[in-house]
Parts: structure tokens; sequence; C-alpha cells
């Protein structure tokens, strides 16, 4: 694997951390209670640190002298190499647990992994992430019982935002020629591995909610190489917008 | 670097508190790995306790600025994450100090996983002892705190929970 490729490796773990880590500071004053609003802007912090960790690393990778900022504030959608499922929009609360508990599973299973990596600083990054991810995990399966297994309003209203986002679940455990090519390094593990865990995980809290899972159907792909959908644009505008109006501004 | 240089700087660092929880100092929290000189220059390893935590960068400066006021400017602060941090290395003297400022302090050697999902280890309030008590959120007011309330006494109180 060559440097150039596992500096791209790292991008779509930092990115999947920083994107979705963004969105839900979206939800800062806006959660439907005090505990959920606090619960949201937690996980999303724990995010914005796994991705500082992990694009710090990449940028020393590259060599060119691009830090966590310079990586974070100074590129464009079609540089970012996150997954289509972290960028989706907030949507109802609902809509960001769902979102939130799909990719939760995923990250699990993968920081797992990577706690074995050959690169020891993406194995030691993954054990701390781990004690983490797995709370989100946690807080993220339980509202999925809670609402599923909740009302006839929040069973139908989970239902639908789980229906909705599936086809961005594919491309999770999907891998493509620089997945092989990180597997082979030994420094990633072997996403098809992953896929059969993942289901099983994710399928056993959907029994336990009362929920149909979904079929496997066409999925939706492009973000690890950089082709988005139209959220992505307008949520870095927003996140973007001060470094750029002032770039090297410090406090 | 003796020892004697060793024990006598981490003294020092005792004087830098954690921002959030102005009770404990770094050394207490565990997470100062290491002190070693190279050369002239001292270097002081901390470990984050949570990826995000906005602490860190004060604390790497008031380290700074503390070690600097005794040892001059040769001095660095350097952040490893391996091993991660574990509650596990809250200094039993810790423990005793987050409670009397009403922080319950974390089961010591019992990450508790399970928590939400029922099978909890029994938190006692810091102010009344009780262990009557409930989870209202596992996220409280810092990345390491849970939020609790006492049923015998009606506290609402954090809990500095493990990880």
């Amino acid at each position: 694997m060559t440097q150039e490729q596992k500096f791209e490796y790292l991008l779509r773990l930092g990115d999947n951390a920083l994107i979705l880590g963004q969105r839900l500071g979206e939800w800062c004053g806006h959660g439907p209670a005090l505990e959920e609003d606090i619960a949201l802007t937690n996980i999303s912090l724990d995010l914005i640190g796994q991705a500082r960790s992990i694009l710090t690393y990449a940028g020393e990778l590259e060599g060119k002298g691009r830090d966590e900022d310079k990586l974070a504030f100074f590129r464009d959608a079609h540089d970012f190499r996150n997954v289509l499922l972290v960028e989706q929009p907030n949507g109802h609360f609902g809509d960001t647990i769902a979102r939130q508990f799909l990719y939760d599973h995923f990250a699990w299973l993968l920081f797992n992994e990577l706690m074995q990596s050959s690169d020891e600083q993406v194995a030691a990054i993954a054990a701390k992430s781990i004690k983490e991810v797995t709370y989100h995990r946690r807080h993220s399966s339980e509202w999925i019982i809670r609402l599923g297994d909740g009302t006839e309003e929040s069973h139908a209203k989970i239902q639908q935002s789980i229906n909705d986002l599936w086809m961005y679940t594919g491309e999770l455990y999907t891998p493509d020629a620089l997945d092989e090519a990180a597997h082979a390094a030994g420094i990633a593990p072997d996403l098809t591995k992953l896929a059969d865990y993942w289901h099983e995980n994710v399928h056993g809290v959907l029994k336990q909610a009362t929920l149909d899972i979904p079929e496997d159907g066409w999925m939706q792909k492009g973000g690890k190489q950089g082709i988005h959908s139209e959220h992505l644009g307008f949520m870095l505008a927003e996140m973007q917008h001060i470094p750029r109006a002032y770039p090297d501004a410090q406090w | 670097m003796t020892t004697t240089d060793e024990a006598h700087i981490l003294e020092l660092l005792t004087e830098v508190k954690d921002p959030e929880i102005p009770v404990l100092n770094v050394v207490d929290m565990g997470i100062v790995r290491k002190v070693e000189s190279e050369g002239d220059k001292l270097i002081v390893t901390i470990t984050p306790t949570y990826s995000g935590c906005p602490a860190m960068d004060v604390i790497s400066a008031n380290i700074r600025t503390v070690m600097r006021k005794h040892f001059g400017e040769q001095v660095e602060v350097k952040t490893v994450l391996h091993p991660p941090w574990t509650t596990d290395w809250l200094t039993d003297d810790a423990r005793e100090k987050l409670r009397e400022y009403g922080i319950a302090p974390p089961e010591k050697g019992s990450p508790d996983k399970s928590l939400l999902f029922g099978e909890k280890a029994p938190v006692a309030c810091p102010k009344c002892g009780s262990e009557n008590t409930k989870m209202v959120s596992e996220f409280g007011s810092t990345s390491c705190k849970a939020h609790y309330k006492c049923n015998e006494c009606l506290e609402p109180f954090d809990y500095f929970k493990c990880i």
C-alpha cells in the first residue's frame, strides 16, 4: 500500500467521524429533551475528538504540512471520503437515531478490528475510540428499542427512518480496491467479514424493537470515492465559512 | 533522570488541576504517563481521558507553565493515545476527593458496560451514601460524567462513568 493510499484510507476513517460529529452538533439547543440534547452533543464531541486524532495522523503521513484544521476546513466536498450515510440530514429525532444506530454498529465492529492494525497509531486510535463507540452504540440501540417497541406512532416513524436509510448501509461494508489494499497491508480488516456480524447485530436489535428488517436491495455508493449527495456541500458551507473567511485566525 | 527527580516533578505537577473538575490534579487522574529528560529538555507525556476532551489543551498549557516556572523554557508536553486511559487509573485519593466534591466516583475495575440494559452496578449517592439511585442519562455535563439522581435524598448528582 502506498503512502497516498494510506492517506486516502485514513481520510475515510477521519471524515466519517468528522461529518457525523458535525451533523450531531446541529442538534445543540434543539434536542427533544435536555438529556438528549446533551447526549447527542456529547457523542458529537467524542466523534470530533476521534476525527482530530485521525486527521492529524493523516496530515503527518501526507507530509504536505496539512494539519487537522487544514484538512477539515480547506477541502471541498469532492475531497471528502466519508460514507453517504453520515452526511444525510438530521431529519427528526428518529432519523438521527436510526442513522447513528446503523453507523455505531459498523464503527464498533471496525474499531474492534482496527485495534489489531499493523499500523501502531491506527491501533492506538482504535483502542481509544472503541471505549466511546461502545456507549454510543448502547445509546442508539436503546433508543431503537424504545421507539420501535413504543407507541404506534413511534413505531411507524422509526420503521420509516430505518427503511429510508437502509440503502446507505451497503457502502459501509462493501469493500472497494482501496479497502482491499488496506486489508492486504494488514492495516484494516476484511470488510466482507464485518458485513455478516453487522447484519447479525443490527437484525438482533431491530427484532427486539419489533421492527421489520429491510431487504438488502439496491445500495447507494460513492462517498468513499468522493461522490457525495447534495447535502454535504451545504453542510460544509456552514462548517467551513468562518475559517475560510478568516484563514489562520487564532484565539 | 533519577527517581527522586521524577518524584519531585510529579509533586510539582499536582499543582495542575483539571479545569472542569478543579479538585483533581493531573497526577490524581492518571493522565501523566511519563516524565523524562532528553539533554536539557524536560518531556512530560500525557494521555487524554476522552478523544474530544476540551480540557486537554488547557491542561497541556498549564503543565508547560508550571514546568517552565521551575525548569526554564526547555519543556515539551507530548500526547500519547496508547495505552488508552481508563478510570482505573484514578488514585484512591482522587476517588475520595470526587466524592467529597459531590461527584460519585467510578466503580473500580468494573466497567459498567451493561449499565443501560438494566444490569447496572449500584452507584452510591455522594451526599447521603444511599445506593437507591437512578440513572437519568448516561451523558452529563462533561464527557466523563453521567447524570444520576438519589431516590432517598432526592439530590441530582454526577457519576464519573467507567471507561
